[in-house]
């Protein structure tokens, strides 16, 4: 895989990370199965590419994370948007639109 | 926002890394249990589900791994994870790390000394105030001294110097009462002090306004050191009144610590004005005398924007109606203008060839060890190349077992490179206060700065990488398989061509060192056991100065016979004499023209030679 592709696919899974956490605070697994359901299936997030993001979001001073209870009873690490997390979202939304836009326009061009 | 979150973490992934990785670890672990839960519900049973689980993480550790791979101060990690690693290798072959520690501490303390040395006097300027405009007037290219009323012509119509300032050395008796005893002194013109633009550390310094014409200024102004060492920071000395030669001179002030003259070489214990000269001295003639060249230099600080060529062309156009005034007297020699602080060219050139050679040489020790320790380096990759390729086949990439290397040798060279850089700062210490001649206030001001420290760090680094590189080549082209299947006896291909050039280098440039040394040696055993014409074994030196002591005229023979007969009567003497100045010794400021029988019209251009005249 090149680099420039590995990037994309980074800058991809940073954005759907970052969506699926809009409606709330959720754990690794949550995380994993909210970005499986928000695009009907086509992405499934492997624990090694999701937990290298994760932590690298927190860092960046997206995310938060707390230690809490999962629905099972069980102790887990949750993952909540900070107010900057949100920003970065909304501003990294706008510019996927507007790539998007223009790749289907640009596709759709004869 | 970012850079704050960012900061936070790295400062947590340093200090707490062990609860960084246990909360890590917890979190994938249930992680994990969730997902097997999740297969429970589904309907298999709890230890199939796990065991799938886990297979389908495909291995936590290597997650832990990319995690951490991505967190911030990762390269501080690493590069701690190589010291830890450098320093265990080193301390498992200590004779190694010794040998290797030790040359470099050699090779780089000599370096920081002579570097130390050439800093001092060459590259650091002087150390006065905007010393870049300040600079000595030289007659002829490296005669830097001057008679009285040159000085007086030259500071008077010249247009480029803001002030010329004068002085000559000499020694007096200072009397404070208790215990008179000699001191060197500046006789200075009175704007020395505002020329060189410094300020009194305790007083007032004398200026051009405190000066009339002959003996018109007695005061005396005294040096740091000697005031702290002879008036023991007395700071009521300001007003005092001493003596100097039996005459009353008032104390004004005190120079700053740290201020010696505009020569490096030579510290003054006081500063007076030198139209008291013939107070001082009983000396009427010097004063006026144009063919007398006593003043020992002369200093001018250039107006701002004039060029030393343009200042160097005024001096001479001033010279040249000199000359037309009093053809007997002045020399064809052109002015010129030199650095101040090493005594114009007089003492600059010789320092700056001597120091150039030297640290050539120095360069060549650290070249040499370089190239000892490369070698080195390099048979112990080779002797190392089972665990290289062990470490190459289990994964580990190039880069990473060459960045460890180079952890390796830059830790060394670093180590080599404090140890000789704390051994060249007590050499420099020592030699700072060293005075190589008792009877005269000379010494070599060498004081370490940040500049001797950079250097010394940089020459670290640059030989660590020098020597770290040699083996690299081995690494690259190593094929962990052939190793491996070669067993113990395995190595590196091609070692013995990469070493044998670096033994070739370090012997050529051993033979260098050691040839100048040896000539360097001899020169000087030689010098020390040559032929003066007399026998200088057994022979006493006794300093005398019966003008500081208030003698004058009829009573100096006087005094002189009783003092040689008071010697004679020591048993064991053999012989007493009395001479102005003893044979080797520098002679004085005061200097006579020798001219041939011949010669009619004595001007200096005319004279055979020079000798140090018996003026006293």
């Amino acid at each position: 895989m090149s680099s420039s592709q590995t990037n994309l696919l980074q800058g991809t899974l940073d954005l759907l990370i970052l969506k699926s956490l809009k409606t709330g605070e959720l754990h690794g697994l949550g995380v994993s199965r909210r970005i499986e359901q928000i695009t009907r299936g086509a992405f499934q997030v492997k624990p090694g590419s999701l937990f290298p993001a994760l932590h690298r979001l927190e860092e960046a001073g997206w995310l938060t994370s707390f230690w809490g209870e999962s629905e099972n009873n069980r102790r887990a690490r949750f993952y909540r948007l900070t107010k900057g997390g949100e920003r970065h979202l909304g501003h990294e939304a706008e510019e996927w639109q507007k790539i998007a836009a223009a790749m289907s326009h640009a596709l759709k061009a004869t | 926002m970012q850079f704050r979150s960012r900061l936070e973490s790295l400062m947590r992934n340093l200090l707490r890394k062990h609860e960084v990785d246990a909360d890590l670890e917890e979190e994938l672990e249930s992680y994990a249990t969730m997902l097997a839960d999740e297969r429970v519900a589904g309907g298999i049973c709890r230890p199939e589900a796990r065991r799938s689980t886990l297979a389908e993480l495909g291995g936590i550790e290597h997650i832990k791994q990319s995690v951490r791979d991505g967190r911030t101060g990762i390269t501080f990690e690493l590069l701690w994870q190589d010291v830890r690693l450098a320093l265990r290798q080193l301390r498992k072959s200590p004779g190694f790390t010794i040998t290797a520690v030790f040359t470099l501490t050699l090779a780089i303390g000599a370096n920081a000394v002579v570097f130390g040395v050439l800093n001092a006097l060459i590259l650091r300027p002087l150390n006065v105030p905007q010393a870049e405009s300040l600079f000595v007037v030289q007659h002829g290219s490296d005669v830097a001294s001057h008679s009285y009323p040159d000085y007086l012509d030259l500071r008077q119509r010249n247009r480029s110097f803001d002030d010329l300032a004068v002085f000559a050395i000499s020694q007096s008796g200072l009397d404070t009462g208790k215990d008179p005893s000699n001191v060197w002194q500046y006789e200075t013109s009175g704007n020395y002090f505002d020329t060189l633009r410094i300020q009194p550390y305790l007083g007032r310094f004398f200026h051009d306004s405190d000066v009339h014409g002959p003996n018109s200024a007695p005061y005396v102004v005294l040096s740091y050191a000697y005031w702290h060492s002879h008036f023991q920071d007395d700071r009521t000395v300001v007003g005092r009144v001493v003596r100097l030669n039996r005459h009353p001179f008032t104390i004004l002030g005190v120079a700053p610590p740290g201020f010696q003259g505009t020569i490096l070489f030579f510290v003054s214990d006081i500063f007076v004005p030198v139209v008291n000269h013939e107070q001082l001295f009983g000396d009427k003639m010097i004063l006026n005398a144009r063919g007398i060249r006593w003043m020992f230099e002369m200093v001018g600080r250039l107006k701002p924007g004039v060029t030393p060529a343009q200042a160097t062309a005024d001096l001479n156009s001033v010279d040249s109606y000199l000359k037309k005034s009093y053809p007997k007297e002045e020399s064809n020699d052109p002015y010129t203008l030199a650095r101040p602080g090493l005594h114009g060219d007089y003492l600059n050139g010789p320092t700056r060839t001597f120091l150039t050679g030297l640290m050539l040489l120095s360069g060549l020790i650290l070249l040499a060890a370089c190239a000892n320790l490369g070698s080195l380096f390099a048979a112990r990759a080779a002797d190392r190349s089972r665990e290289v390729a062990l470490r190459l086949a289990l994964g580990s990439s190039r880069n990473r077992i060459l960045r460890q290397l180079f952890t390796e040798s830059v830790l060394l060279s670093l180590a080599g490179g404090v140890a000789g850089l704390v051994a060249s700062i007590l050499l420099l210490r020592r030699l700072s206060v060293w005075q190589p001649f008792p009877r005269f206030p000379l010494h070599v001001p060498v004081s370490p700065d940040a500049n001797v420290y950079l250097v010394a760090l940089v020459l670290a680094l640059v030989s660590g990488a020098l020597f770290g590189i040699v083996p690299v080549r081995q690494i690259l082209r190593a094929n962990p398989y052939e190793i491996v299947k070669a067993g113990s006896t395995g190595a590196f291909g091609r070692r013995i061509t990469a070493r044998d050039v670096l033994l070739v280098v370090q012997i050529a440039i051993c033979a260098v060192l050691v040839t100048s040394s040896m000539v360097a040696v001899r020169g000087l055993m030689r010098s020390m056991h040559s032929n003066f014409g007399f026998e200088p074994r057994n022979a006493m030196l006794v300093d005398t100065d019966l003008t500081t002591a208030g003698y004058s005229g009829e009573k100096v023979p006087a005094m002189q016979r009783r003092m040689i007969d008071a010697i004679q009567a020591i048993p064991g003497v053999d012989s007493v004499g009395s001479v102005n100045y003893p044979p080797l010794e520098p002679p004085g400021t005061w200097q006579g023209l020798v001219y041939t029988d011949t010669t009619e019209d004595l001007s200096p251009s005319n004279a055979a030679g020079r000798l140090s005249c018996l003026a006293r």
